[in-house]
């Protein structure tokens, strides 16, 4: 027997102490196996040995809860006999290290916990969080997690019907992932872990088990550093086709009375799976290992109780339903072995090799684990933030000509390329240039100091010294802006744009077009709405789902933090009309073993307690991962919430993308203009001062009331919950979805850029039909709600004060171009102008119906104007139009084919 | 009218399309298994989406060798009608009742979205009922679509009316962008996008509705 050295118990994740503790629960010293098990029970994963007593401060009881936290996943009665079961878990250890995989097994092992439970898992979710965007790990990350989503999602056949994705540094060295899953059931027919009685059949189903996730869990609950590559053999591998035939035999052998208990084989594999029915159960466990089918010969009991293969589950049985459960997984062709019997010894026995190789309390294994009540520093208050200002720096150079001299624009460009493209701080350049006289203009990016421009100066100088230009005269002016009014030097437009391109707001479709949205046929609302929406198969109700989190937030201060993302999912499924009925969560943190971290994770526990009594929103399951960090440096903390709420009918789903010609925008909420924390100041000034926007939940619950009711009665044609990038970004949304532009006015003098920037929170957007629109505004205001009237959709541009106006598809292509130009290679295009034929050719193998006429604007072929009449338009918005017109052309718009102003008419 | 969807293991579309017939026909299609030998008399087969043996080996290619496979072959080439939507289109290649191989997409990642497509032949059996369409809506939802075939199969595809559906907008690098072919007789369809998917204005279409009306209109 190999002695337990201090090194030994180290290497498994247990403190000194809490070997002590073992010794005491056993009576006697441990065996290495022995060791293992208890170090995979009492590691952090497994035990929440850190977070237990807090988490005990969550709401989970009301009086539609079926089950809450404790079981595979929470239950939740949805009416007429059925109940809706979900659950969210992290992967984020593995995925880091191995991000396909790690993603992929994620999932795999989300959907287990729900069909665990006799659900048939009908909606995928997900949470990520990657670097910053130009981080060099970023790009393998992304591609590999989101393929590793969709790789085992889209191979179930479950709809992963949406999720959030975000980019900051703070995730460089530890991204997260985290997955839910949505699963119906009969509330008849669910099923739980606790392996009552003694004497029934323990049975192994699914997949082999092989060497691979030896110890996952532990590392799981460890901090990374620079070895932590050594750790891959420590990722599970994924077969979403084993997952698949045992998600469908499990649910065949659920409709037969056969099932005592069962539980996935997750985390801890059989280890967990076995402690767990046993100690629910109240009994013992007797397992022969040499039943266990084994992908790899030679594997040790060690091996076998530690490994973490996966599309495993572990079932308890009525003894006379063995030979019919038998068949079933026949079937389909899986493994089936009966490998122990239930006990009332309370005792954990394991065989191998015809001898006991571990006899171990189940008990001490499952319910005495350390509870830790972990020092945490003091909740400090942060400042709010005064609203910053910066210095804006402008310069006028005017050259005037000599006497006969040439064109001075030859002059004016020189200057630029050479002297201004040297000034890394110019935000802004241009110029003009008449007989006589050219007028250079530039501008630096807000606080950089004035002596940037001497170089373009200096240049200026010289041309008028050496006789080039008769003289030179420069106008330097300096300017203090308040961020609050204005950004920096640009219009409010030109922000919007730029924000909408930043990695937070930029459009994620590039990663929803990796998973299959559709399937199963009862998507109501894929990626890309307020929240996702799901019919429940064969009825008219839905279920809305919807993950949310804002990391800064809980940064700046977790209770505030942990409220919002709580009130984020309550609006974003109340924006779909539906009502928000349990949460799920995934408390991603650092080390809780640092008071900081330790404090993070209590403030974001109580604002997230305290927002869920007030809404009546409680707690049904949830998942704690924590050491998210890499050589003392943690992540901000994320505790990711996922919400689900019910819709009584599908014809009351309001969507955010279907506001109509003529509608009047109107804001629902009271705008201060809270610039701290926003993405603005975040992505646009790199400013991360002042508290995060604070939560007033007794108004949060009104407006979700008081909005969900008129999506009942049919008032508004389309509805937005007001998030990241405040007012402007969700307007702009709106109007993207729609295909529409919008003519906006803003309802205040002082503080516009706060106004539309603002992160305020408790607020929606509506479209509403102009005739409505003064009722709307006054039942709004008559429960209590500020109504604002902010603009009318209709054209094809955003207007904003009748003073600065985007494309609404220059603005399309912006917000969608970010993530595809990052992740995909930059395509060689070839050069050479496109004849005008070319065009009309591919426009027509496109749309054969087409009648194309095509006009050569400049006469240089490369800039044209085309006129395409087609029935592929009819229906469908002018962006639309043109986005279909675009992708005809097959990526060659601004390749090869510089300019095409197009003219897409519908065919009658 | 007697249809009927073959389940093979990991299919995953195989309620999606029963919803559909019932939908246009008015009876609950007959589930067969794949390790069944024998298709009972039917007036439409339906192969339908999915993994089927999770794609290993190359997809399609170990369900076009299942039991029932022999059947359907065998009824196929007697004239009784065959749909195969996305994996099922790959079984159909892989069994040689329709011509070329749908390989990995260009883009070489999964890609699910509503794919507007042209009938590029409103005159077969299973597109007169949407011949008055230039155009319809189906979303796709794959990762091996990508269409390939020898220049003198693809020419002899279109020059015999056997391109069914074409997208207009490529995306996956099909030749020709081939969205759907027909076999010679003009009894099997197979296509990559799911008009299944698309029975109700809730599901954001009909088209796929109105595509199963018209083929069963047309199997009288």
């Amino acid at each position: 027997m190999v002695p337990i050295t201090p090194d030994i118990i180290q290497d498994h994740g247990l403190s000194p102490d809490e070997y002590e503790r073992i010794k005491g629960h056993m009576g006697r010293e441990p065996n290495l196996l022995e060791l293992g098990i208890f170090s995979v029970m009492w590691s952090e994963h497994c035990s929440y040995k850190s977070s237990r007593r807090h988490l005990a401060k969550l709401p989970t009881k009301a009086d539609h809860v079926i089950c809450g936290p404790g079981e595979n996943a929470g239950v939740i009665d949805i009416g007429d006999g059925q109940a809706a079961i979900f659950k969210m878990e992290s992967h984020n250890h593995p995925s880091f290290i191995e991000p396909y995989q790690g993603a992929a097994t994620g999932v795999g092992g989300i959907m287990r916990d729900v069909f665990t439970m006799g659900a048939r898992p009908v909606a995928n979710m997900n949470a990520l969080r990657f670097g910053d965007i130009n981080h060099p790990k970023t790009k393998h990350l992304v591609s590999g997690v989101v393929a590793g989503i969709g790789g085992y999602g889209n191979c179930m056949g479950v709809p992963t019907v949406g999720g959030e994705t975000n980019f900051d540094a703070g995730y460089n060295s530890n991204i997260l992932v985290n997955a839910m899953c949505v699963g119906l059931a009969e509330q008849d027919k669910i099923f739980y872990s606790a392996a009552k009685g003694a004497g029934n059949p323990v049975v192994y189903v699914g997949a082999k088990t092989g060497r691979d996730g030896i110890h996952g869990a532990t590392m799981a609950s460890a901090e990374f550093d620079e070895a932590s590559g050594d750790k891959r053999p420590t990722v599970q591998v994924g077969d979403p086709f084993t997952e698949k035939l045992l998600l469908e035999a499990c649910l065949e052998l659920m409709a037969e009375d056969a099932i005592i208990a069962i539980q996935d084989m997750g985390a801890a594999g059989l280890t967990s799976s076995s402690v767990e029915m046993a100690a629910k159960g109240g009994g013992g466990f007797e397992l022969d290992l040499d039943k266990v089918p084994q992908r790899e010969t030679g594997m040790t009991a060690y091996e076998m109780m530690l490994s973490e293969s996966q599309e495993r589950m572990l079932m308890v049985l009525k003894p006379e339903a063995e030979a019919k459960a038998k068949g079933i997984f026949d079937k389909w062709g899986l493994d089936f072995s009966v490998i122990g019997v239930t006990t009332d010894t309370g005792q954990l026995v394991i065989r191998h090799l015809g001898e006991v190789q571990a006899d171990l309390p189940v008990s001490a294994l499952a319910d005495d684990a350390p509870n830790y009540d972990r020092p945490y520093s003091p909740a400090e208050k942060p400042a709010l933030l005064q609203d910053p200002v910066v210095k804006i720096q402008e310069a006028l150079i005017t050259l005037t000509a000599q006497k006969n001299a040439a064109d001075m624009s030859v002059i004016a460009e020189a200057l630029i390329e050479e002297k201004l493209a040297s000034i890394d701080a110019v935000q802004a350049a241009g110029w003009s240039a008449s007989v006589g006289r050219a007028e250079i203009y530039a501008r630096l990016t807000p606080d950089a100091a004035a002596d940037r421009f001497t170089a373009l100066t200096d240049a200026a100088n010289n041309l008028a010294e050496t006789g080039i230009v008769a003289g030179a005269a420069y106008d330097l002016n300096e300017e203090t802006v308040s961020l609050a009014d204005q950004s920096g030097a640009d219009t409010l437009l030109t922000t919007l744009a730029a924000l909408m391109a930043t990695p937070g707001l930029c459009s994620r479709n590039w990663i929803w077009s990796q998973y299959d949205h559709t399937v199963m046929g009862d998507t109501l609302v894929a990626p890309g709405g307020n929240a996702a929406v799901v019919r429940v198969h064969g009825t008219n109700k839905a279920l809305a789902i919807s993950t949310d989190v804002t990391p800064r937030y809980c940064k700046a201060h977790p209770f505030e933090g942990g409220k919002q993302a709580v009130a984020e999912t309550y609006r974003n499924i109340s924006a779909t009309g539906a009502t928000p009925l349990a949460i799920t969560n995934c408390l991603n943190f650092g080390n809780p073993e640092r008071p900081e971290i330790m404090a993070q994770f209590v403030g974001c526990i109580g604002g997230m307690a305290e927002a869920c009594e007030k809404l009546s929103y409680p707690v049904i399951s949830g998942n704690v991962s924590l050491y998210n960090e890499t050589n003392g440096q943690a992540i901000p903390p994320t505790p990711a919430i996922g919400g689900v709420g019910l819709l009584d009918h599908v014809q009351h789903t309001a969507r955010a993308d279907t506001a109509t010609n003529g509608d009047t925008l109107i804001a629902l909420g009271i705008t201060r203009g809270w610039l701290g924390q926003s993405l603005y100041m975040h992505d646009l000034f790199d400013n991360k001062d002042g508290a995060p926007p604070p939560v007033d939940l007794d108004a949060e619950r009104i407006a979700g009331e008081f909005i969900r009711k008129t999506i009942h009665d049919g008032i508004p044609s389309a509805v937005t919950d007001v998030s990241d990038g405040g007012l402007l970004v969700a307007a702009a949304e709106m109007a993207l979805g729609a295909g529409l532009g919008l003519t906006l006015k803003t309802p205040v003098k002082n503080r516009r850029a706060a106004y539309w920037y603002g992160e305020d929170q408790g607020r929606y957007l509506v479209a509403v039909p102009t005739d409505g629109a003064d009722n709307f505004v006054l039942k709004a205001s008559m429960t209590g709600i500020q109504a604002t009237k902010l603009g009318m959709f209709g054209g094809d541009d955003i207007i904003l004060d009748e003073e600065d106006m985007i494309g609404l598809i220059d603005l399309a292509n912006i917000h969608a171009s970010t993530l595809p130009d990052l992740m995909e290679q930059t395509k060689e295009t070839d050069s050479m102008p496109m004849a005008a034929d070319d065009i009309k050719s591919m426009i027509l193998e496109a749309l054969p119906d087409a009648e194309v006429e095509i006009e050569d604007l400049a006469g240089d072929g490369d800039h044209y104007k085309a006129r395409i009449i087609s029935a592929a338009f009819n229906g469908k918005s002018r962006v639309a139009q043109h986005q279909l017109v675009y992708k005809a052309l097959k990526g060659k718009m601004g390749g090869e084919l510089h300019a095409l102003a197009l003219e897409t008419v519908e065919k009658q | 009218m007697k249809s009927c969807v073959i389940v093979f293991p990991a299919s995953n579309c195989d309620r999606d399309a029963a919803v559909a017939l019932e939908q246009a026909t008015g009876t609950a299609p007959d589930m067969l298994w794949h390790g069944e030998t024998d298709v009972p008399d039917a007036d439409l087969i339906v192969l339908p989406g999915g993994f089927s043996y999770g794609d290993y080996l190359r997809s399609g290619a170990m369900a076009g060798h299942s039991p029932i496979m022999q059947d359907v072959v065998k009824k196929a080439e007697a004239g009784v009608p065959v749909l195969g939507i996305c994996n099922g289109f790959q079984i159909l290649t892989e069994t040689g009742l329709l011509p070329g191989a749908l390989m990995r997409n260009a883009g070489l990642e999964f890609v699910c979205g509503m794919q507007m497509l042209q009938v590029a032949n409103p005159e077969s059996l299973f597109t007169r009922g949407i011949s008055n369409r230039p155009y319809v809506e189906f979303p796709i939802a794959h990762h091996d679509g990508n269409y390939t075939a020898d220049e003198e199969t693809l020419n002899r595809l279109e020059g015999e009316g056997h391109v069914a559906f074409r997208y207009v907008a490529n995306p996956n690098g099909s030749a020709r962008n081939i969205a759907g072919i027909t076999n010679n007789k003009s009894n099997v369809l197979g296509l990559m996008p799911h008009p299944e998917r698309v029975v109700s204005p809730v599901l954001g279409g009909e088209d796929g509705a109105t595509f199963f009306k018209g083929l069963v209109e047309a199997l009288g």
